[in-house]
């Protein structure tokens, strides 16, 4: 029986990125559905009631629901290919920290950099580069963040690559003047194909962030 | 000869993140020292270890560090394979980890950060959404004794140290009723299961000390 595998998405979600990346990466064939977020269809509503955001991963019928939840999910239901957490435990809970780190400290952030102004948008982007140039120390001189193999943690970060462009505008910085070595590594993930294909071009993500100032009402 | 195994456990009584720690060790009967920390006070060898965070729990095993307590639970599921905490199904497993997060994420938000800050009303309002949030683990228990099947498992274990024995001594200590039997029968079921897992039982923080701490807690996030 062939698997059925529907991605509710909203193209410049660097979280929806993650599990775009995740599938390709996997060779899945998935319908990938873009989501109205101001206007949200009953299937989202459905399938995620409880946060009613997306990405959701439908796979036969049942959700998955948080992005690194399901690159979890894709890695443990599609073993195939290169695994995305090593086997050895104490790497994965590596793995796992530094995804979680992504999460709680590197996306907080963007949202004032690119939301906010002045003050507020001044001490985001100072903790935005502490936290990128923690990642960078964590990556050292490594291929990827799991080693040579492009895994878990290069899947929790790349999407933001794409929204770079549009921080340092409103910022007023260089991310390569600070974190030379994590542009290397992006650049280098955007060679793989799963990753070309996952991610919008950054000038849609910077044409596309006052659209979505006006829409979600800051000026 | 077997190599002899060294695990140390950084925590804080108090802590729901570190009691579920000490709740799965216990669970798979793995030795460990234990080190209590002080929260006004974190110990050089805490800094040292979890610099990014400064918090417990921290686990260290066999000189290697383990952060995050889920990242810890897991760690020590897939180390130590007896008395297994996550499902096998990938499927399963999504699902206690999605609830774990809502645990840790919103209900702890609802349930005990923003109720420290808010008025009376606000409180109401709060505990009414930290009501319908935990209404999704009722639902998860029903035909079940717990989240994991007919033993203790991975949801239990955060959700039983962040629920039952923890937001609720904070809300006893604010006046609050959030959770009735009457509400909540399969959670109230749940949670007298709990009691009786001996591993579980002997890592609940005691009452009247938490409910003090947790109006302490309280009042370091109203002068935060």
């Amino acid at each position: 029986m062939a698997d059925e595998v529907i991605l509710l998405d909203y193209w410049p979600s660097m979280f929806g990125m993650r599990t775009r990346v995740a599938l390709e990466e996997k060779n899945i064939k998935f319908d990938y559905r873009e989501q109205d977020l101001f206007n949200k269809s009953p299937i989202l509503l459905e399938m995620n009631p409880v946060h009613k955001k997306i990405p959701v991963l439908i796979h036969n019928g049942k959700p998955v629901c948080e992005s690194l939840i399901q690159v979890e999910y894709i890695d443990e239901t599609w073993p195939g290919g290169n695994p995305f957490l090593p086997s050895d435990p104490y790497q994965r809970a590596q793995a796992k920290f530094w995804g979680d780190f992504i999460d709680k400290k590197v996306y907080g952030p963007t949202r004032l950099i690119w939301g906010a102004k002045g003050e507020e948008q001044e001490a985001g982007t100072k903790e935005f580069i502490e936290m990128l140039k923690m990642l960078e120390s964590e990556l050292g001189d490594k291929t990827y963040f799991g080693g040579e193999t492009f895994g878990y943690v290069d899947i929790a970060m790349i999407g933001f690559y794409c929204w770079f462009d549009v921080l340092e505008k409103c910022g007023n910085f260089s991310i390569e003047a600070e974190c030379p070595k994590l542009i290397a590594w992006a650049k280098r993930c955007m060679k793989r194909e799963s990753v070309a294909k996952s991610l919008p071009d950054s000038n849609k993500i910077t044409k596309f962030v006052p659209e979505l100032k006006k829409k979600i009402g800051i000026e | 000869m077997a190599e002899k195994e060294e695990v140390k456990l950084l925590g804080i009584w108090a802590s729901p993140f570190s009691r579920r720690i000490e709740m799965a060790l216990k669970l798979k009967g793995i030795p460990y020292d234990y080190v209590e920390e002080i929260l006004e006070h974190k110990s050089p060898l805490l800094l040292a270890l979890n610099p990014i965070h400064k918090k417990v729990p921290v686990l260290v095993h066999n000189g290697k560090t383990i952060l995050e307590s889920q990242v810890i639970l897991e760690y020590i599921d897939e180390t130590w394979k007896q008395s297994p905490i996550l499902p096998q199904d990938p499927y399963e497993r999504s699902k206690a980890r999605f609830l774990a997060k809502l645990v840790d994420e919103q209900i702890i938000t609802a349930g005990f950060v923003s109720m420290a800050r808010a008025d009376e009303k606000g409180r109401e309002a709060l505990a009414e959404q930290t009501r319908e949030l935990i209404m999704n683990l009722e639902k998860e228990l029903v035909g079940k004794d717990f989240f994991g099947g007919k033993s203790v498992g991975f949801l239990d274990l955060v959700a039983g140290s962040m629920i039952p024995f923890c937001l609720e001594r904070g809300w006893e200590g604010i006046g609050l009723k959030v959770i009735t039997e009457e509400k909540f029968p399969e959670y109230s079921r749940w949670v007298k299961n709990l009691e009786k897992v001996e591993a579980v039982k002997d890592c609940i923080p005691p009452r009247e000390k938490h409910v003090e701490h947790m109006n302490y807690m309280g009042e370091r996030i109203r002068s935060a």
